[in-house]
């Protein structure tokens, strides 16, 4: 366990309206994260996984429990408060992307950035060190539609790292991937989760991720099935 | 917000055909309101002019008893020339008239016409006076093209004209067209027969007396004189307003069509855009955006459909304009129901302040079509829009 715990899961539960009825997806989740774990979310599909990262990234509220995220329960932030922590403190990668088709490699790595107070040559320099990190500096004036799978992904980690947030969460982030851009874009992510102590949390069901990963949390029907702690 | 508009605009030249078409909808809209408002503008102007020009001057004096309107009073609207209207009238800076109720007989018919004396030598208004000292054995008048239309008379026709005097008594003679101008006021030409005013006053048997007076300076402090109102040329052009409004009124309801049709166009493509990039909505709100922030995102790129389509506007329109206000416009209408004996060509006249309000007008409510589809973002779960899920 890590010195100082970043999120603190207690009896958190998640339902889902459906029809007249209810679906419970999160069914008393307990967890601790500290600070630069590499850890994963793991499951198969409808195990909860995507749910409960939703709520540590405060886009979902929890129904019962609580989870506190940087010290902030999220089930008491306003929208404001919680886009604020999103903001200024967290990354997402997506299983799809989610890149701005219309922008160039640079703006969109650039784009978390305007929504803080940075300066245009500080903007400059940080999206220029997030490139760097992902090897993709010769591709700054690029369009998404121009690049691989593989080359979308990092920009994506580049986006996502770019104001070096306390916590990345990515779901499913090889799920549109081959083999090689798979182990290139983890071992990136693991380069960068070393050096600046980054705390990563993956929710994944695939082999070559949960390979880098230090801890394996095992979901089942929205419970912790058990939990894998590798040491090296 | 800087990057709102780079995005905007980015989003919008991406969306290609479509923007475009809404684009050229709403340009189309914006040069045609410009130009019409533009038509109207000139046409109050010219309207206005060409009245000051071949009728009222800078304004004039009506005979307290005169009313176009009325027919009889035309008998008893007449009084001496006030002496302080004498110097005036000698420098040739007002013109005195003198009405009368009269009838033609062309070729045997029976037509009744409106007979105005004036000076001959005046040089105040465009009615071509000084042919009124042709030299005939009738008494020479001249006539407006509609008038000549309508009484089949023309330049070198002769034709009795028959009048009552100030005693009640009939009297005749016969006239001759010495000329036939064309004008486009209708209240100097259709039913009206010019005569030299000495002549009439002769006939009439009133010497030294007048109906009306136009003038040519307006800066002196006016009022009524003797038996004479003042007419300012702001009440004398009250029904050319009055016209001008009507017209603006019609027109309006094309206006508000145009704009329909273009507002219509945007909005739909709102929803569907709002629709379509669900995905891309929820990526912002996880980049830290508040979802009031992304309304006024998809509102600016809504907007910017405005400014494109004045950009656009100004590529075809401004050359457009140039040439219209060069050229003119011929009023396509019903010339004999205006009694005008041609159709007037328009010059159009654009203000600075006609365009700015048609330009914010469109910008305006532009974005509030944008704005409203928008709204519903506020609404939207970021992680359903993230997985694209929202109907
Ligand atoms: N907004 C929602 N409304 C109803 N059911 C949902 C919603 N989101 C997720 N679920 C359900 O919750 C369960 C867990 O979903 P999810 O967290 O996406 O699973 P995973 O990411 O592990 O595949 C699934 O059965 C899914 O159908
Ligand atoms: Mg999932």
């Amino acid at each position: 366990m890590e010195n100082s715990a970043i999120i603190q899961i207690n009896q958190l539960i998640k339902r889902f309206p459906i029809g007249k009825g209810e679906f419970t997806a999160l069914k008393g989740i307990n967890l601790n994260f500290g600070t630069g774990e590499f850890a994963g979310l793991i499951g198969p599909s409808g195990s909860g996984k995507t749910t409960l990262l939703n709520i540590i990234g405060s886009l979902d509220m929890p129904t019962e429990g609580e989870a506190i995220v940087l010290g902030k329960s999220i089930s008491k932030l306003s929208a404001k408060e919680s886009a604020k922590l999103r903001k200024e403190s967290l990354g997402f990668i997506f299983q799809s992307y989610n890149l701005l088709q219309v922008h160039t490699v640079f703006e969109n790595v650039e784009f978390p950035l305007l929504l803080l107070d940075y300066t245009t040559p500080e903007r400059k320099k940080m999206v220029m060190d997030a490139l760097e990190w992902v090897g993709l500096t010769d591709k700054v004036k690029s369009k998404p539609p121009q690049l691989s799978g593989g080359e979308c992904q990092r920009v994506a980690i580049a986006r996502a790292m770019v104001k070096k947030p306390s916590l990345v969460l990515a779901d499913e982030p090889t799920a549109n991937l081959d083999a090689a851009n798979s182990h290139n874009i983890l071992q990136t992510m693991q380069n960068l989760n070393r050096e600046l102590k980054t705390t990563f949390i993956f929710a994944t069901h695939d082999e070559k991720v949960i390979g880098y990963l230090k801890r394996k949390i095992f979901l089942k029907d929205g419970l912790v099935d058990h939990e894998e702690w590798i040491t090296q | 917000m800087k990057i709102a508009f780079k995005l905007a605009f980015r989003n919008l030249i991406g969306a290609g055909l479509r923007t475009w078409l809404n684009v050229i909808v709403l340009s189309f809209s914006f040069v045609v309101i410009i130009w019409m408002k533009g038509i109207l503008v000139g046409w109050d102007h010219q309207a206005k002019n060409d009245m000051e020009q071949w009728e009222i001057g800078k304004g004039q004096f009506w005979h307290k008893q005169y009313d176009p309107y009325d027919a009889f009073t035309i008998t008893d609207s007449h009084a001496s020339i006030p002496s302080e209207f004498k110097p005036e009238i000698e420098r040739g800076k007002m013109v005195p008239m003198l009405f009368a109720q009269g009838t033609i007989y062309p070729q045997g018919r029976m037509q009744p016409a409106m007979i105005k004396g004036i000076p001959a030598s005046q040089t105040l208004l465009k009615i071509p006076t000084h042919q009124l000292d042709s030299e005939t054995d009738a008494i020479p008048a001249i006539i407006g093209e509609v008038m000549a239309r309508s009484s089949h008379l023309e330049k070198g026709s002769r034709v009795v004209l028959r009048w009552r005097d100030s005693k009640g008594t009939f009297d005749a003679a016969e006239i001759e067209i010495v000329d036939v101008f064309s004008t486009t006021v209708p209240t100097i030409d259709v039913a009206q027969v010019w005569i030299n005013l000495e002549t009439m006053q002769e006939k009439l048997l009133l010497p030294e007396q007048a109906t009306l007076f136009s003038f040519a300076n307006a800066e002196e402090n006016r009022s009524t004189v003797g038996d004479f109102s003042l007419k300012t040329k702001k009440d004398l052009t009250a029904e050319i307003d009055a016209m001008i409004k009507t017209k603006n009124a019609g027109q309006s309801v094309f206006y508000v069509i145009l704009l329909l049709l273009a507002m219509l166009a945007i909005f739909d493509t709102q929803i569907l855009s709002i629709f379509r990039r669900q995905k891309e909505i929820g990526t912002y709100v996880a980049l830290g955006y508040t979802r009031q922030q992304v309304v006024a995102l998809f509102t600016v790129e809504g907007a910017m459909h405005a400014v494109l389509a004045a950009a656009l506007a100004a590529v075809y329109g401004i050359p457009f304009f140039i040439w219209q206000a060069k050229v003119g416009f011929t009023v396509p209408m019903d010339t004999s129901e205006f009694g005008m004996s041609v159709a007037p060509v328009m010059y159009p006249i654009y203000s600075m302040g006609l365009i700015l309000t048609t330009t914010l007008i469109v910008l305006l409510t532009t974005s509030v079509v944008s704005y409203w589809p928008a709204r519903r973002i506020a609404k939207m779960n970021p992680t359903e829009a993230l997985r694209g899920k929202i109907q």
